[in-house]
């Protein structure tokens, strides 16, 4: 059997603890992964015990609450704290999510912090999404249509509109991408749940004029057909959106339609 | 220490990557300029992503409508003090602007007949505010988000040059004259100087000066805290919007079209108290109007709860299908934040900082204005505002629910039009002195070592519960002048303040820091406007002084600052319009 060995630099160690001085019964222990660039050490698990009687209810109010009272150098992305943004993804209790969306209640014991996983990471809790970002413009994101863009607007029914629900919500928090066992492996090609979820956002609206060219455009080996259903991505969806069902609508309209 | 800079020269350089950034940065790319949009944030994180109800235009999709009645509304709103020929160019140039939108790809919610669904929103009438009209276009309750996701793909459409996650820390000015900017790129700890020929700066609100507003995390109001530090003025300060309906507690914003499709407000008592207030347009009154009602209702001991301190605003009248299609994220956010399932049970709310009508002054081609020693007006060369940042002013003392999203996207393009007229592309870069960048690198790393004894996050709660309390929906002289003492405490508390992270990667205990510089400066700008406007107009309500008072205040408030002291001066409201497709409205008594 071969045994696979975590480079000695990733490896995570212990870290600090930072015990409360509050006499509140209400104590949760909180265990965040620790990586700072610039001082060569291997990443650490420093755990906090917070007072959740003087917390606010979400897993960020309690980061939040570390970084300003506890420890100010603990890094987090973070900016609406209700969900629409999709800044502050990451791994919390086992489960890529949101953390403003995130009950700290609904943890049962101890709660785990961790960056989204199989990505590069910045610092901290902060991951690199270059790539992801990069995949998205590949798909060109943007209406392609002859149409001059004065003039008055595009007629659209009711029904052709509702299509793109369920699509266009995506915040692109890739807590779907880094949840993907696929995307893990081959992120440099496989394009991922949230990119696809998009690029059949582009593909279904009724007022885009380049549905083959999208369709064959994703019509790969490795940037669809990597997807192999295994949907996590679905299930980690903060905002519950479907973007395993959206990779199977571009599989089924690449054998119906026959992009040429 | 000494910093290495890496040099960039640009056409134009775009300060944030919202709904104006983005629109300008299209409109410049379309025209050939070379253009940079530097951003802190990636762009689909932008404020504009929780902007909900819709982007009003009088596109009379559902019934008859007029741009020009859509104008009298925003003059209303702004209780006069808006400029009237920039409020004749917003709401004329609106209907083409959303039509743009939709062509980029908006996923805009649709009528039968397959146009853009528009819905009531407050203040928005027909007729010169003779009932209600629909005129605000929605993509469901997620039209920022819808927007500024289809704006980012519009710039990528153009290959804009993005700098994400680059925080702007100053302009270099020379001369009265703007140069560019440096810019910490915080990914790799890099110090950028980026010279450029106009800087526009689409930054966005303060609204995180206050302690409970809807505004995210980053709405730290970057653009106005280095006007400020350039020796700029900013605008009409004293005018902070609060949004009737932020989720008591979280303060997460529950939409205006929330009551625009029917909901509405009720007391402890199951009193439907709008109806008082504004006979006739009741829950769709401006949003001055119905949080300061909300509040006397708090006040007089009619509030809900276990400590009376909220309202209820009820939608569980509404037919399910039409909260699951048009409410949505709402819907979410009630059950997420408030534990609500909204088809039952209200919705605890409360009124929470959300708006900042006032902003960096401009004019409606989005050049900064100032005045000078002598009096006179004067535009600020290499140096435009759009968006929240800026105060064009089409808002006025208050500003109408969904005019924001319009505002972006008309001046975003404006700006865009006006840098393409300026701007000689092939021209070189004037050189300007070393001393500039040197004193924004010594602010810098001052506050990058700054080893005093108050963490950042005290002196930002200080700051925020002074607001909160001292310049909040009613103003007297006490609460304010009480205000402009306890202000100078976490302004004074900048010189002994602590960061303890001292990296230059993604060192947020030093971003939120600059940040809090930023804020501060604003916060007391703030409040010393508000202490100075001896009337109320809009959102600025003093118990003291309560009516309108249009022979002595009919004026903006110019604001400088400057060591902790803040100067005032006043600037005419433009009482004229642009053209004569409308003629001015004068003022007259505000009643919905």
């Amino acid at each position: 059997m071969v045994q696979f060995n975590l480079p000695k630099n990733s490896e995570v160690t212990k870290g600090k603890y930072y015990k409360s001085e509050s006499s509140s019964t209400n104590l949760k222990k909180v265990n965040v992964y620790r990586w700072n660039p610039d001082d060569g050490n291997n990443p650490r698990i420093d755990t906090y015990e917070i007072d959740m009687d003087n917390c606010g209810p979400m897993v960020l109010d309690v980061l939040i609450k570390i970084k300003n009272e506890i420890d100010s150098t603990l890094t987090f992305r973070r900016s609406c704290r209700e969900g629409i943004c999709g800044s502050c993804a990451m791994n919390i209790d086992g489960s890529n999510t949101l953390a403003c969306t995130k009950s700290a209640k609904e943890v049962n014991g101890e709660i785990n912090i961790y960056p989204l996983p199989h990505m590069s990471v910045v610092k901290d809790l902060v991951p690199n999404m270059k790539k992801m970002y990069e995949q998205y413009k590949s798909i060109e994101p943007w209406m392609q249509s002859n149409k001059p863009a004065n003039g008055s607007e595009s007629l659209q029914t009711i029904e052709d509109r509702s299509k793109l629900d369920g699509l266009y919500e995506c915040i692109l928090c890739a807590c779907c991408a880094t949840s993907c066992p696929s995307y893990w492996w081959n992120g440099d090609k496989y394009l991922g749940p949230a990119v696809l979820l998009q690029a059949y956002r582009w593909i279904i609206d009724s007022r885009d004029e380049e549905r083959k060219k999208r369709l064959k455009k994703v019509a790969d080996e490795l940037k669809l057909f990597r997807c192999h259903t295994i949907m996590n991505c679905t299930n980690a969806c903060p905002k519950g959106l479907n973007p395993a069902k959206a990779i199977g609508s571009i599989k089924k309209m690449l054998i119906t339609e026959k992009a040429d | 220490m000494s910093y290495d800079i890496i040099n960039h020269e640009y056409d134009v350089v775009v300060v944030g990557a919202g709904g104006s950034g983005l629109r300008a940065a299209v409109g410049l790319s379309e025209a050939g300029l070379k253009t940079a949009c530097i951003s802190k944030v990636f762009p689909t994180r932008s404020h504009t992503a929780a902007a909900q109800g819709g982007i009003s235009a009088a596109l009379g999709n559902m019934c008859e409508d007029d741009w020009r009645w859509h104008m009298y509304d925003t003059v209303k709103g702004a209780d006069w003090l808006g400029d009237q020929d920039a409020i004749e160019f917003l709401c004329k140039e609106a209907p083409q602007a959303v039509i743009e939108l939709e062509k980029y790809g908006v996923p805009f919610s649709r009528t039968e007949e397959g146009k853009i669904y528009q819905r009531p929103f407050g203040g928005m009438t027909k007729n010169y505010g003779n009932g209600v009209v629909q005129r605000t276009c929605a993509a469901a309750d997620r039209t920022g988000h819808a927007i500024l996701h289809t704006l980012y793909g519009q710039a990528l459409k153009r290959d804009t040059e993005f700098f994400i996650e680059y925080f702007a820390l100053d302009l270099l000015m020379e001369n009265g004259k703007c140069h560019g900017l440096i810019a910490w790129n915080f990914q790799d700890g890099t110090m950028h100087r980026f010279r450029a020929k106009m800087v526009i700066l689409a930054t966005g609100g303060y609204g995180r000066a206050y302690f409970s507003a809807t505004s995210a995390h980053t709405c730290t109001g970057d653009g106005g805290g280095m006007v400020l530090r350039a020796g700029l003025p900013l605008q009409d300060m004293e005018f902070v919007q609060f949004h009737p309906t932020g989720i008591y507690g979280a303060g997460c914003l529950i939409t205006e079209g929330s009551r625009g499709e029917g909901g509405f407000l009720v007391n402890s008592e199951g009193e439907r108290f709008m109806e008082r207030y504004a006979p006739s347009a009741k829950d769709l009154a401006s949003r001055d109007v119905v949080s300061r009602s909300m509040t006397i209702e708090i006040n007089e001991g009619r509030g809900v709860g276990k400590n009376k301190d909220h309202i209820f605003l009820h939608l569980n009248h509404l037919d399910a299908k039409i909260l699951k299609e048009r409410l949505p994220g709402i819907s979410e956010s009630a059950k997420v934040f408030a534990g609500v399932d909204v088809t039952k049970e209200p919705i605890p709310v409360l009124p929470t900082v959300h708006y900042n009508m006032g902003g960096i002054p401009t004019n409606y081609f989005g050049e900064v204005l100032t005045k000078t020693s002598d009096g006179s007006e004067q535009i600020v060369e290499g140096l435009m505002a759009v968006g929240e940042a800026a105060c064009v002013s089409v808002h006025g003392a208050n500003r109408l629910g969904s005019n924001s999203l319009i505002d972006l996207v008309v001046f975003g393009k404006a700006a865009a039009v006006r840098a393409a007229q300026v701007v000689k592309p092939n021209s070189s870069h004037e050189t300007i002195s070393e001393s500039e960048t040197q004193k924004c690198l010594d602010r810098f790393d001052k506050l990058r070592n700054a080893d005093g004894s108050t963490s950042t996050a005290t002196l930002r709660d200080k700051m925020q519960k002074t607001m909160q309390s001292k310049c909040a929906v009613f103003r007297t002289d006490k609460t304010l002048k009480e205000g402009l003492e306890e202000i100078q405490k976490p302004w004074e508390g900048l010189s002994d303040i602590s960061v303890k992270d001292r990296s230059m990667i993604f060192n947020t205990d030093l971003i939120e820091t600059l940040e809090f510089d930023n804020l501060i400066r604003q916060a007391q700008v703030t409040v010393a406007s508000a202490e100075n406007r001896k009337e109320s107009r809009g959102a600025h309500s003093r118990e003291d002084f309560k009516e309108r008072n249009d022979e002595e205040w009919m004026k903006h408030t110019l604001a400088w600052h400057k060591d902790g002291k803040v100067k005032l001066d006043y600037r005419d409201v433009h009482n004229f319009t642009l053209s004569n497709d409308v003629q001015y409205f004068p003022p007259k008594a505000r009643v919905y």
